[in-house]
Parts: structure tokens; C-alpha cells; sequence
């Protein structure tokens, strides 16, 4: 017996169809992931066995739990299923919990709404799997709210409360994709003990093929709200039959070439830099303590080559990358760009500023909405003293966003009017008009869907030879990283811990973090290329 | 949680003395010299002085700063230049009318806005929302001394349930003074109750939003205990933000409501003092004003810290 039937789900929101007769199926102990891009409806899916969709959906087809149909199911019944036999764990950990109640509490609640047990033994229970999970009270004590535990510490805090009264299935929506790697291996591994321990089904929604891979038994791949290719993890990843399965295994590991490195001219310099925080101070008048966010980095990047910086969250990438920016000021050493000071006395110096430009990872959030797109790219212009007026300027604009794959007459339209991946082409064509000598890509791809990425990939490897572009490539996800960068720096605790030639340190990684980054790292199977 | 309150204590202490400076030095700067007021415009030069001397108006500004600082400490808040009579016992009587009434309807203003709040946002959409947004829309545009005109109409003048006006004192009894207060204090609650539960409204909106309200529904809470149980304490903040601003409002703002009823409220005093440049009232009553306002300010943000446990740890 199946322990989930979803049968020609078919799923609508006013005019929208969002899912077209989904077929799933889940077995008891069973991992199976349902991925695929944005708006594929995968998350869609996840919610309607839950029944917590928006009030508006309306749903047809067939969703059963051990026989039992849930879409027709009155919402009272829908809340004792909810939590007991039924567990979900949601993508954003942050947010996921209510910040003013106790982790205990919020643990314990779950318990207490389906009565399973008297207060007393739900502590114990509460107890037990925050223990299970990772958090023993000794260290962790229930008392502990939200805001005083880490991202990971606090998914493991919703995977508690899901998994209190062992539900029978475990529903993960994207459950690591805002975790850093190392933090997301282990959360991965918890959801897999936990499987195989309580032996419950696991719905897992994902868009990162290589979790996928490493730890589903059966795919679903899904697009425009249709299931179109299912299979047994091995057999589907050594037979793909659809082309947009292909496609979308490919493009996670898209490979692009970059033009040679010229002769090494250092362009920027940094040496010994580095970056105090002042802490909120614990008693009145205690003397001030600071935390060093960026500790003695030093290194140079030359023309023409394409460096990567990376590192976990809260190691300082973004720190070093406003520091060179001449957003903030650096207490000590120093930042030469072409041979002058970022900084001149405590103001950013415009003649340096203007040399370099950053492309930054929200597509959403970086653009003025009521600005049409050529007002928006043409800001920097605002730094040079004799900026292109007339002709000149359409034309520069006309040509940016055909360097980008754009076309000249969308200097006319404004932001909204573009998907999330001709943004960051206009906001990289926003970075290259004034022809900097050095871009920062601070997670500039990150927050894409795998074939968006791709194609901006390969229009930063054809900008690349176009521009000879120089750049400084933050990111978390290494292999991006590998591909789209010639040397690599590798940064924890606002160190740089290793750099050198990417294939170098990726393939042979000296310093023992690095060696755990690349190992928490979910990797593709290889078998996926070539084979059609 | 002990820290939390020392600085909130050492910040309340701080803008009172700043507040007390600024106050004085506007009155003085003001234009109006009190005794040649209470004189007339043709009064002999010598009278003047005498007068002047008097009040206490010939010393130095400092001096009189210091001695009105350390006299309001100790509880003499002066002598009335227009009424002879001690400051503080005219403050007093008028207190024991404003700020009875400020309670009175303030709670009656909480009592309405939490449960239409409360009702609309978890009907969104639905008549009953549109019919409770409807009816605050009214009641924030409708003047207080309109529903005031009418209450009194209605229960004063057909039904005859309350009296037109006047306060018939505490020495009578509970009942009676309560009762001349009911009015005004619903004339009063009515608009503020109006604002109050658009603020809730809008506030359990935002929260019922949130990610962690799925993550409760996702545990098995029905749509209602979500709301109670997750919602409500996190919707509070901006609720009591507005309390307290409230509470500070009806303390001074009643004068209207309080001419509409012949109340005898702090509001007509100052109203009166200012007319007769009776500086050492208008200061007074102002202090004490500022004083409410920063002391409920105080209680607003140790409410806001029993309500959100991140509040304690940040400062």
C-alpha cells in the first residue's frame, strides 16, 4: 500500500492553472524529490496534501493518505492530520518560527494541540526530539527564543515540531536551500536518519539537482505545473527521456570557457585589511568590544583575470566586498585600486570609485521601480565629471543591452516588465557602461533558476571576451564558482584560509575547510552527462 | 529584563530634565509679562515693580529655574499668579477629573478596537470586515464633539439615563461621579477606538502573513488558534505604540469634550491660564503633561519588552 496517492491533481487559483493532473506516488521509508524550476508548481504540490493552500485555489483530482481522500476532508478533521500524521519542514528557518514564543514551547505545541500527551510528559517528549535532532536541552534549554539560535540550530528547531509525533509522512520544502553547505550536508543527513529510523515517507521539494541525486529514491521533475518525468533515482539519472529533464541537468552543471588570462598587471590590491565591528555593549560602562569581521586579508587580483571568493555565511565575504567598494572604511592596512587608495582621509574617492562597478545577487530588490530601464543604467554615469549626453548616451545605452542579450528599445520599459534573469542582465549591463576596471559579483547568480544561471554564465564568458573584464566573483555555491573563475580564494572567519588556480584548489584542497567545504558540497553524479 | 529597565529609567530621567529646560525657557521667552497684565495697561511703574517682585519675576532666569525644578520636586509647584492659590492644589482637583476620565476611556476605547480589530482581520474581505472598516472610517472622521452633541441628545435629553454635563464630584460616591464621566468618556473612546482597530486590523494582517503562521497551521492549529496563539502577541507592538500616544492624547486633549460637558478638566485650566498669562499654571500643568507622557512612554516600551523576548537581549 502506498502511503501517498496523489492522482490528476489538478489545481487553479482564479484564472491561473497552476497544476495540471500531477501524479505521485510515496512509499513508507521511502525519499522522493520533486523538483524543478520556479513556478514549476512543486511547492504547489507540497502545500495541497497539506490542504493549506490560498483560500481562492480550487483543487480536483485526487490527493489520499493510506487510502484515506484528504481534498474532501472537513478542516477539522484537516488540523488532527495536520502535525500528526503529517509533518512539513518549510525553506526559511528565519522566519519559520514565532520569535516571541520559547523553542520548548513551540516544540511542545505541536504535541499539545493534538493531545497526544499531558503537559508534563510533552516537556519530556519536547526534550527527547530536540535531543534527537541535534539541540540536547543541556546545551540548548527549551527556554532558548528563536533570534538566540543560528539558521541552521533553528531548522532544526521546525524539524522538531515536525517530526514530534512521528508523522507517518514528512513533507521538506526546500529545507536547505538557505542553509551554507556544511550546515546543509548535516541537515540532510538528519532528515535521512530520521527516515530510515521512524521509517516515514518524505516528500522533499527542491530545485538543487545534486541534493536530488544524493538523496532521493525517486525523482519527480515537474514544469508549468506538470509531472514530466518521474523514475527511480539511478534509473531516471542514467535514462532521461524528457529533453526539459536533460536540460535541466545540464544546466546545473554548466561549463563555460573563459578567455586566457593576459600578463599579470596587479589591478587591486589589498593588503592586511582589516574590519572591527563595535559590539552592543553587555554592561553600561564596559569598555567597548569588537568582532573582527575581516581579519589581515591580503591579495591581489591582476587585469584581466577572474578571481572567486568563497565562504559560509558570516565569514566576511560581504564585508571585504564593501570594504573594497569604499562603502565602509577598514581600520587598518590598505586598498590600492590601479595604484590609488579607495579611501582618501574618511570619504571614498571618487576618482577610484568610478573604476569599478558590482552587480549584486537580488534581481528584485536592486532597482528603483519607478525608474525606466535607461535611467537605471546609465546611473553610474553620475560618477564620471563628463558623462555621454545626447546620441552618444543612447547609443551607449542601445549598445549595453545588446552586449547583455537585450533589446534597445527596452531602455523605454520599466523593471517590472522583465523576469528575474533579464534583470541581472540589465543590472550587468548597469555595472559595464562606464567600462570599469573591476566588477564585483557579490552572489550575482545565486538566487536564478539553473537554466537562467546558465545562460548568464555564458554571457559573462562572451562579456569576458567582448570587455576583457576583470572581476571579483563572490559566491557560495562552488561550482559556479569553478567554472566562471581562474583563481580562488577560499575565506572562514574573515581569513583567507587558501588561494590559488580554482582546478587547483578544487581538486586538490590544502587546507583542511576548504577540504570540508568541498566535501558537504552536494555533487552531481557524473553519469548524467552524454547519456541520452 | 533589570537592565532593560534601568536604561529605559536613566532615558525617562534624562528627557525629563531636558523637557523641564525647554519648557521653561519657551514660556519665558513668550511674549505677555504676567503683571503688567494682572495690572492693566495703566498701571503706575512702583505697583509694577512691587508686583514683579512678588511673583518672584525679578531674579534671574536661572535662579527662577531652579527654584521652580526644586520646588515641583518637593511637590510646591508655585502660587497661581491670577487665583493666589497653591499650583499643586489646583492641579490636584482637576487630575482627580482628567485623569479618571483618560482611563475611562481609554479603556473603553481597548475594549471595543481589540475584539473589531480582531473580527475584521480574521474576516478579510468578508462583510463583516468591510462592515467594521466601514463603521471606523466613520467614527475617525466624525469630530468627538459630535458624538459628544448627540450622546447627550440621546441619553441626556430623551432618555434621561445621564446628566447634560457637570461633575458631580468624588465626595458623592463612586456611582455618581462615574456616571458624569460615562459620556464624555464615550464621546471620547468612540474616535480613538475607530483608530485603534484599523491599527489592529492592519497589524494582525501583516502578522497573519508571517511564515511562522503556516508553520502553526502546518502543526495542526486551527485558522483561530493560530491567531491567538501565534498572531496576537506579535501583532501588539504597534497596538501599544498607539495606546500610549492615546493615553497622553485624552490626558490633555479632552478640552473640547470637556467644554461640551463642563467638565472641570485639566484642558480648561490650561485653557484658562493661558488667557491670563498665568505663566506659573501653564508651566506647571505642562510639566505635568510631559511628565504622563514620558512615564507612559516608559511603561509602553517595558510592555513591549514582556511582549517580545528580542527586545531584552538587543540593548
Amino acid at each position: 500500500m502506498n502511503l501517498l496517492e496523489i492522482r490528476n491533481l489538478s489545481l487553479s487559483i482564479g484564472a491561473h492553472n497552476i497544476l495540471k493532473g500531477v501524479d505521485l506516488s510515496l512509499s513508507p521509508g521511502e525519499i522522493v524529490a520533486v523538483t524543478g524550476e520556479s513556478g514549476s508548481g512543486k511547492s504547489m504540490t507540497a502545500l495541497s496534501v497539506m490542504q493549506l493552500l490560498p483560500e481562492t485555489a480550487e483543487a480536483s483530482g485526487s490527493i489520499q493518505l493510506e487510502e484515506q481522500e484528504l481534498l474532501d476532508l472537513p478542516e477539522d478533521q484537516l488540523c488532527a492530520l495536520r502535525g500528526q500524521s503529517i509533518g512539513m519542514v518549510f525553506q526559511e528557518p528565519m522566519t519559520a518560527l514565532n520569535p516571541v514564543k520559547s523553542i520548548g514551547d513551540q516544540v511542545m505545541e505541536t504535541i499539545l494541540i493534538h493531545k497526544a500527551l499531558p503537559p508534563a510528559q510533552a516537556e519530556e517528549r519536547a526534550r527527547e526530539v530536540l535531543t534527537r535532532v541535534g539541540l540536547p536541552p543541556n546545551r540548548f534549554p527549551l527556554s532558548r527564543f528563536p533570534h538566540e539560535l543560528s539558521g541552521g540550530q533553528r531548522q532544526r528547531v521546525v524539524i522538531a515540531m515536525a517530526i514530534a509525533l512521528r508523522p507517518r509522512l514528512l513533507i521538506a520544502d526546500e529545507p536547505t536551500t538557505a542553509l551554507d553547505v556544511t550546515t546543509q550536508a548535516q541537515i540532510l543527513d538528519l532528515l535521512q536518519g530520521l527516515v530510515t529510523e521512524y521509517g516515514m515517507g518524505m516528500l522533499m521539494i527542491t530545485h538543487d539537482l545534486a541534493v536530488v541525486a544524493d538523496l532521493a529514491d525517486h525523482i519527480v521533475v515537474m514544469r508549468h505545473g506538470e509531472v514530466v518525468e518521474t523514475g527511480h533515482t539511478r534509473h531516471l539519472l542514467r535514462h532521461m527521456q524528457h529533453p526539459y529533464t536533460r536540460m535541466l541537468f545540464e544546466a546545473s552543471d554548466h561549463q563555460v570557457t573563459l578567455p586566457p588570462v593576459p600578463d599579470l598587471q596587479p589591478l587591486l590590491a589589498v593588503a592586511d585589511v582589516v574590519r572591527d565591528y563595535r559590539k552592543p555593549r553587555t554592561r553600561l560602562f564596559a569598555p567597548p568590544e569588537f568582532h573582527r569581521a575581516v581579519d589581515g586579508v591580503s591579495f591581489t587580483l591582476h587585469r584581466g583575470e577572474r578571481l572567486g571568493l568563497v565562504g559560509e555565511s558570516g565569514c566576511g565575504k560581504s564585508t571585504l566586498t564593501r570594504a573594497i567598494l569604499g562603502l565602509e572604511e577598514v581600520q587598518q592596512g590598505h586598498i590600492l585600486l590601479d595604484g590609488s587608495t579607495v579611501f582618501s582621509g574618511h570619504k571614498p574617492d571618487r576618482a577610484v570609485r568610478r573604476k569599478m562597478q558590482v552587480v549584486f545577487q537580488d534581481p528584485f530588490g536592486s532597482f528603483n521601480p519607478r525608474h525606466k530601464v535607461h535611467r537605471l543604467i546609465t546611473e553610474p554615469f553620475y560618477l564620471m565629471d563628463a558623462p555621454p549626453k545626447g546620441t552618444e548616451r543612447s547609443d551607449r545605452i542601445a549598445e549595453m543591452l545588446a552586449a547583455v542579450g537585450l533589446s534597445p528599445d527596452d531602455a523605454s520599459k520599466y523593471i517590472h516588465e522583465f523576469s528575474g534573469g533579464q534583470r541581472q542582465r540589465i543590472a550587468i549591463a548597469r555595472a559595464l557602461i562606464t567600462r570599469p576596471k573591476l566588477i564585483l559579483f557579490d552572489e550575482a547568480v545565486s538566487a536564478l533558476d539553473v537554466s537562467v544561471r546558465a545562460q548568464i554564465l555564458d554571457l559573462l564568458a562572451e562579456l569576458c571576451e567582448a570587455y576583457d573584464l576583470t572581476y571579483l566573483f563572490i559566491s557560495h555555491d562552488l561550482n559556479v564558482v569553478r567554472t566562471i573563475t581562474d583563481r580562488v580564494m577560499v575565506m572562514q572567519a574573515g581569513k583567507i584560509v587558501e588561494q590559488g588556480d580554482t582546478e587547483q584548489v578544487f581538486s586538490d584542497p590544502q587546507h583542511p575547510y576548504t577540504e570540508a567545504l568541498l566535501a558537504a558540497a552536494p555533487r552531481l553524479p557524473k553519469i548524467t552527462r552524454g547519456v541520452a | 529584563m533589570l537592565r532593560y529597565t534601568l536604561k529605559r529609567l536613566l532615558s525617562l530621567t534624562l528627557s525629563l530634565a531636558v523637557a523641564s529646560m525647554v519648557i521653561f525657557a519657551v514660556i519665558e521667552v513668550a511674549p505677555g509679562d504676567p503683571a503688567s497684565f494682572m495690572l492693566g495697561v495703566n498701571a503706575q511703574p512702583d505697583t509694577l515693580a512691587a508686583l514683579r517682585t512678588e511673583l518672584g519675576l525679578d531674579v534671574p532666569k536661572t535662579e527662577r529655574y531652579l527654584t521652580w525644578v526644586g520646588g515641583m520636586l518637593t511637590g510646591d509647584f508655585g502660587t497661581s499668579y491670577t487665583y493666589r492659590t497653591p499650583v499643586s492644589q489646583m492641579i490636584a482637583d482637576r487630575m482627580w477629573v482628567s485623569l479618571p476620565l483618560a482611563l475611562y476611556a481609554l479603556t473603553l476605547s481597548t475594549l471595543i478596537a481589540f475584539p473589531a480589530g480582531i473580527y475584521a482581520a480574521s474576516r478579510r474581505g468578508k462583510p463583516g470586515d468591510i462592515a467594521v472598516m466601514g463603521a471606523t472610517q466613520l467614527g475617525v472622521a466624525v469630530p468627538n464633539f459630535w458624538f459628544a452633541m448627540m450622546l447627550v441628545l440621546v441619553f441626556a435629553i430623551n432618555l434621561r439615563w445621564f446628566n447634560a454635563g457637570g461633575f458631580a464630584g468624588w465626595d458623592k460616591g463612586f456611582g455618581p461621579a462615574m456616571q458624569s464621566l460615562t459620556l464624555p468618556a464615550i464621546a471620547l473612546a468612540l474616535p480613538q477606538a475607530a483608530i485603534l482597530a484599523r491599527v489592529m486590523r492592519s497589524a494582525l494582517l501583516d502578522v497573519l502573513g508571517e511564515d511562522f503562521m503556516r508553520t502553526a497551521r502546518a502543526k495542526g492549529l486551527s485558522r483561530r488558534q493560530a491567531l491567538w496563539r501565534h498572531g496576537l502577541r506579535n501583532a501588539l507592538i504597534p497596538v501599544l505604540t498607539i495606546i500610549g500616544l492615546q493615553f497622553s492624547f485624552l490626558l490633555a486633549g479632552s478640552i473640547i469634550i470637556e467644554q461640551v460637558f463642563y467638565l472641570p478638566g485639566l484642558g480648561r485650566l490650561v485653557f484658562q491660564a493661558i488667557s491670563s498669562r498665568d505663566l506659573i499654571v501653564v508651566e506647571s500643568v505642562v510639566m505635568l503633561l510631559v511628565f504622563a507622557v514620558i512615564v507612559v512612554n516608559f511603561v509602553v516600551d517595558l510592555a513591549y519588552a514582556a511582549v517580545d523576548p528580542r527586545l531584552k537581549s538587543r540593548t
